[in-house]
């Protein structure tokens, strides 16, 4: 059961990896990566299950709490062309 | 100093600490509640402790608003996945008008907007909201205001 | 009994969230602009995540694995729409045309 989570999510993320190359423009490709990424969260969690040890969690715990700020980052990093306040 | 938020704060924090650390020694825990009240004290010499980090008036009618919520996002995301799947989307962007008064009623309000699949806010000036909808049914859902309603009777608190 | 039902109801909403997050991906694909393609973003953030997590909560039973997947979940829950709002902001201030039909005063 847990394998086909898992094999249903992988050919979702190769669908949205389409999304990340034909792109256009650059606010498609950052949609899709932020995806890409809450896809990789639930993947981990589903993997750790698989595997019988679901002290997996906690990677995907970090990997949520790091896709929501790069994903900021990057989209703060094109608006105002730096990180910091100056 | 000591009063409801500073409380609230804390317990969030060691609730937090409780739920990562999975070990509860009394050395650990003891060491997690000073480091939570270094936290809430640092908070209050910084001046950020307001309504905006914790907006306690919300607590009394938000379990009712978030199921609710949770329906409505039901609702929507099965519309949406039948309009990606019958191609009969028909894009539109409208504004409309909050009657919120404070800012993190209109926070609240945009948010539920975009959490709800079919609509996104994509600009905010003042109390204008500009949205854009994916299917005509959902601009009306948005120009009807039932959430616009919901979010101000949830910011009166009681 | 109450074992075997606790499994249908969890593969029944592992089989909703794969559903929800299939749709989304081909809905990333197929809708025309970026505004529209948020909405399909948007349903992956929500529906999908929240039935696999629900799924993997009936099968986790009741520990510590159990609170930190709600926390997931509500994490989740609350970034979703912020990053929704930041990337269509941020098109719609650097003059990417939204298709479609704009009714009234825009700002």
């Amino acid at each position: 059961m847990f394998l086909a989570v898992l094999i249903a999510l992988s050919v979702s993320f190769l669908l949205i990896l389409v999304r990340l190359i034909i792109g256009k423009t650059t606010y498609d490709r950052i949609l899709a990566a932020n995806s890409i990424g809450t896809i990789i969260v639930l993947a981990i969690s589903v993997h750790g299950f698989y595997m019988g040890r679901p002290e997996f969690i906690d990677i995907s715990i970090v990997y949520a709490l790091i896709n929501f700020i790069g994903t900021v980052a990057v989209l703060k990093l094109f608006d105002k062309g730096t990180l910091g306040d100056k | 100093m000591i009063n409801s938020k500073s409380i609230a704060l804390f317990l969030f924090l060691l609730g937090f600490w409780l739920l990562m650390s999975g070990h509860y020694t009394v050395l650990i825990t003891s060491l997690g509640v000073i480091s939570c009240l270094l936290c809430v004290y640092l908070t209050i010499k910084g001046n950020f402790l307001d309504n905006e980090t914790i907006p306690i008036y919300f607590f009394p009618r938000l379990i009712q608003y978030t199921i609710w919520l949770i329906k409505e996002i039901f609702i929507s995301n099965i519309t949406t996945a039948k309009v990606i799947l019958s191609k009969s989307e028909e894009p539109e962007l409208f504004s409309v008008k909050a009657t919120q008064k404070t800012n993190e009623g209109k926070v609240t309000y945009a948010n539920s907007i975009t959490l709800t699949p079919g609509t996104v806010t994509t600009q905010i000036k003042d109390n204008v909201f500009e949205v854009h909808a994916l299917t005509k049914e959902f601009g009306d859902d948005v120009r009807g205001s039932e959430m616009d309603r919901m979010v101000t009777w949830l910011e009166k608190g009681k | 009994m109450l074992d075997l039902s606790i499994q249908i109801i969890s593969i029944i909403s592992f089989v909703g969230g794969v559903f929800f997050i299939l749709t989304g991906s081909i809905g990333l694909i197929r809708l025309p602009d970026v505004f529209s393609r948020i909405h399909a973003a948007g349903m992956i953030d929500t529906a999908g995540a929240s039935f696999i997590i629900l799924g993997m909560i009936l099968q986790s039973g009741f520990s510590l694995i159990t609170a930190k997947l709600v926390f997931i979940g509500i994490f989740i829950f609350f970034t979703s729409p912020i990053t929704g709002h930041v990337t269509a902001n941020l098109a719609r201030k650097k003059g990417v045309i939204p298709i479609g039909k704009t009714k009234g005063k825009t700002l």
